[in-house]
């Protein structure tokens, strides 16, 4: 192998990539009768892209449960930052530091993108409720502080225009970018990203894979992504886990991954005698 | 021309306005921009620094007199400021489109000669970088936005604000140089150079000296007494002439505030939380608003509905008279007042045009319903006729003498002159210097005597004076009675009408005009759906009798308009049909951005325009089509043709229809 192994390293295009921020220690995840997850380990290292992929059911929305915080595996351990993850409620996992986006969009329809970028800032809030409410002295100036922090996403994102607009009349393309800004907003240590691409156009695709690489570049903000769509996966990521039937079956740069006999078989199917 | 008596005075230049403005108005805004969701702004003493600091930072990189700055970017204060600190080191700004490709780009940059090139975010430095393989002489590339470049090479390329700092700190080092550079510029020097689009072969770079720009702001300025008060958006392209008048010369001369938006998209919103005095926008802005009117108002509830219509029938009949100031009775100024506190105050805001004092629009014609739509609401919506050759202005309306069909009198310090074949000629302080390095095509456009062709043709009115555009000077023919035949100007006539996308005109060298037409499908289809039509196909809606009965009624509307107008009134179509296909790019009828290509138009529907003048009812015919994937198929289609009543020209003497 190569310096890949080291403490840290920098990629070909100039980015630093650091120590072990995330590991997934033999993981192994049921639901009754049902294995989600077996004895699955890999790590996730600070500013990196790392992607999980894997054809239909291989259990890659379960792991990425697994890393919020949302199940609780069975065996195995999660050490982040290193600490090993004790048994935490999800918004606790969110005040950590990790953030996350859905697959099916998890956005509040009826609020603007504005406010709903600004839920976002929530772990981050100090005043209380009625301080809040009565928006006066530390709240208020706390609330502009945030909206600062949102209105620089807001442009990196570039929804400047929908700013005001209620989220319900958006587009789904501009939701999931939506979406991005309101993870982000938490200024997550890492982001994890539940099939970012998936129902997108060829253009909106690209779109977001600019966001996340430029999210990546200007943040250094580590991200875990899911996806579908091989040619983004390849593009996009300095490592990547490949899933089959709940078990690993694969690990390491998109070459290797895309050399790999298992994969290959995973993706293309086998002959069965 | 130069008359050295009105020269005395004239600050000499851009710099040089911009020191007379940061001491006359130091506190007053110069330039906000939208960022961040807050509108920040710079006072004129503010971009003063600013200005100063960026031109220090471009002689300590080595800009030397005469060399041209390209600036690529949308519509950023940076930018503008980027354009005067270039002015101020004795090298001349170069705006170049933001959307033209890389190729495009390269055209430019490698005509002008760039040594310099700012660039707005990283989509611009990217294509610079790929012109680079092909244009080298380019040496520094300073880009705005940070975003994305931290990992470029930084040998030549360098932030904005680096820039400024460097200048900033070494100030002591070459002021000096800058003040002697400054002081240099006269009213002859270069202000800007700016390259036309050009609709047949490559773009020209316009020689535009500081007396062409200073002049002709200080004379429109002046005619539409324009304030240090203004309020203007800036939003068009920063390499066209127009935004270079309205964003630096006028704003300049006057002191006004120059609003930038936060990006393309949020443009209307920003226009409505500025509100501007001072506003310009093409028609097809004015048209895209009025829509986005009309199908809200159709969502609306009866008795607003109701409302809506009221007071807009009663502004289409008194608005345009109060604001003329023509005498209007007592009864209806105070049910105008009530419309405004109901329906027009409210809509102006919702438009963002509440406190526009003076607006113009140009480019193209403005369909008259449209223009008529936002006068009556009380807004002063001119029309004004200009080229880049001539630093805009041409024509413009007075206030009080508008008209959607002409384009106003000679501007202020312009002379106009109509040629025997109807082509209009002008001379004025405006008129550009050269076409960088091409003096033929200079010659062949400005004669000795300073005296410009447009290549447009048109008339003035008698018994006003106005000048009114009729066409292309190449479009416009004689009939066979010698009349004139000017297809555009019908043509724009009948697309007015939302049921007609396309018309075509023919009758060069005819004793008679006809015309095929193109329906609008999302307007026939939705008007056919409201009153239960079926139709299963374009074709078919195209030929069905109750569109041949409503298109044949604007046809008659367009020749009875027609022929008020007495030298034009030969153009009244005689006989026309509906075509049973859009005419399309992909069949190579129309250009990519939808004009007309009217030979091959002609050449492939000779049996059509045949049948036309013969005098036959119907005619078959068989067309080739191109599908999108490149198949070719073929459509054949029996065309009904119409008869049209034409009508007598007008009563001979001056009475000229107000509308």
């Amino acid at each position: 192998m190569t310096d890949m192994n080291a403490e840290s390293y920098v990629t070909e295009d100039g980015r630093t990539i650091g120590g072990v921020i995330m590991e997934m220690k033999n993981i192994t995840l049921r639901f009754g009768g049902v294995t989600a997850i077996q004895d699955i380990s890999f790590d996730i290292r600070e500013g990196e892209i790392r992607a999980i992929i894997g054809p239909n059911g291989a259990g890659k929305s379960s792991m990425l449960n697994v890393i919020s915080g949302f199940y609780v595996p069975q065996e195995g351990e999660v050490w982040f930052r290193g600490r090993r993850r004790a048994k935490m409620k999800p918004y606790q996992v969110a005040r950590q530091g990790i953030a996350r986006t859905f697959q099916n969009i998890a956005l509040f329809e009826g609020m603007s993108v504005l406010d709903n970028v600004m839920t976002g800032r929530l772990t981050r809030m100090k005043t209380g409720l009625a301080a809040q409410a009565l928006w006066f002295g530390r709240a208020e100036r706390e609330e502009i502080e945030h909206r600062e922090k949102v209105e620089k996403i807001i442009d990196f994102l570039e929804i400047q225009a929908i700013r005001k607009t209620p989220v319900g009349r958006l587009p789904y393309g501009l939701k999931k970018r939506v979406e991005l800004a309101r993870a982000l907003a938490a200024e997550p240590a890492l982001l994890l990203l539940d099939e970012p691409m998936a129902g997108m156009n060829v253009e909106e695709k690209e779109d977001m894979s600019r966001f996340i690489l430029d999210v990546n570049d200007e943040f250094g903000t580590t991200i875990c992504l899911i996806e579908h769509d091989m040619g983004v996966v390849m593009d996009l990521s300095d490592r990547v886990v490949v899933m089959d039937y709940g078990k690993k079956i694969g690990d390491g740069t998109p070459d290797e991954v895309r050399n790999n006999q298992a994969v290959i078989d995973a993706y293309l199917g086998v002959a069965h005698d | 021309m130069a008359d050295a008596n009105a020269d005395k005075g004239l600050p000499p230049s851009i710099p040089a306005l911009l020191e007379r403005n940061a001491e006359k108005f130091a506190d007053r805004p110069a330039y906000r921009e939208k960022e961040f969701g807050i509108w920040q702004q710079w006072s004129w003493a503010e971009a003063r620094e600013e200005i100063t600091n960026l031109a220090l930072g471009l002689l300590i990189l080595g800009i030397e007199r005469g060399d041209h700055v390209a600036i690529i970017g949308r519509n950023r204060p940076a930018h503008y400021w980027a354009m005067v600190a270039a002015q101020m080191c004795g090298a001349v700004p170069v705006p170049v489109y933001q959307d033209s490709v890389a190729e495009e780009m390269a055209y430019v940059l490698d005509h002008c000669h760039a040594r310099f090139v700012i660039c707005g975010d990283q989509e611009q430095v990217d294509k610079v970088i790929e012109v680079q393989e092909k244009v080298h002489h380019i040496e520094h590339v300073i880009y705005y936005d940070k975003r994305g470049m931290r990992k470029y090479d930084h040998t030549h390329l360098h932030w904005y604000h680096t820039v400024q700092e460097e200048g900033r700190v070494a100030h002591e080092r070459v002021e000096r140089e800058l003040e002697k550079r400054r002081s240099e510029l006269t009213l002859d020097s270069t202000c800007v150079m700016l390259y036309t689009s050009g609709t047949t072969g490559k773009p020209k770079g316009v020689v535009l000296s500081n007396r062409n720009i200073i002049v002709s702001s200080k004379n429109s300025a002046e005619f539409d007494n324009l304030t240090e008060r203004e309020d203007i958006l800036a939003y068009l392209p920063m390499a066209w002439v127009g935004d270079f008048i309205f964003s630096v010369g006028q704003a300049y001369w006057c002191g006004f505030c120059v609003n930038c938006p936060e990006s393309q998209d949020t443009m209307m919103t920003d226009l409505r939380e500025i509100g501007p005095t001072y506003y310009f926008a093409p028609p097809r802005v004015f048209e895209t608003q009025l829509t986005g009117v009309m199908i809200r108002m159709e969502d609306a509830g009866r008795f607003k509905k109701w409302l809506f219509r009221h007071y807009m029938e009663l502004a289409k009949r008194v608005g345009p008279a109060i604001l003329d100031g023509r005498p209007v009775g007592a009864m209806d100024r105070l049910r105008y007042r009530l419309g405004e506190l109901f329906i027009y105050g409210p809509l102006k805001n919702t438009l963002g045009l509440s406190r526009v004092r003076v607006g113009y629009t140009a480019g193209e014609a403005i369909g008259p319903e449209i223009f008529e739509f936002y006068r009556s609401l009380g807004i002063n919506l001119k029309q004004l006729y200009g080229q880049t050759e001539a630093t805009v202005f041409i024509t413009v309306q007075p206030d009080g003498e508008v008209r959607p069909d002409t384009v106003g009198v000679p501007a202020p310090g312009v002379e106009v002159r109509i040629a025997d074949n109807g082509e209009i000629f002008y001379r004025s302080p405006g008129v550009f210097v050269e076409y960088y390095q091409n003096p033929e095509s200079t010659a062949s456009t400005k004669d000795a005597e300073g005296w410009v062709a447009t290549g447009d043709a048109g008339f003035f009115e008698e018994s006003t004076g106005h000048l009114r555009i009729i066409d292309r000077a190449k479009d416009v023919g004689k009939m066979a009675d010698g009349s004139l035949f000017a297809p555009k100007y019908v043509e724009n006539k009948l697309k007015f009408y939302p049921d007609i996308l396309e018309a075509v005109v023919f009758g060069d060298g005819r004793e008679m005009c006809t015309a095929f037409i193109n329906i609008d499908l999302t307007a026939v289809g939705n008007w056919a759906e409201r009153n239960n039509i079926a139709y299963a196909s374009y074709q078919e809606l195209a030929g069905h009798p109750q569109v041949l009965e409503t298109i044949k009624a604007h046809v008659e509307e367009v020749n009875r308009s027609v022929a008020q107008d007495e030298m034009l009134s030969g153009c009244q179509i005689h006989r026309f049909l509906v075509l049973h296909k859009e005419l399309d790019a992909d069949d190579g009828e129309m250009t990519r951005t939808r004009k007309v290509r009217r030979v091959v138009v002609a050449d492939k529907y000779a049996d059509l325009i045949d049948a036309l003048y013969s005098g036959r009812s119907e005619q078959y015919t068989e067309t080739e089509v191109t599908y999108e994937d490149g198949r070719k198929g073929k459509i054949c289609a029996t065309l009904k043709i119409v008869d049209a009543k034409v009508f007598e020209v007008a009563g001979a003497g001056g009475k000229v229809a107000a509308q």
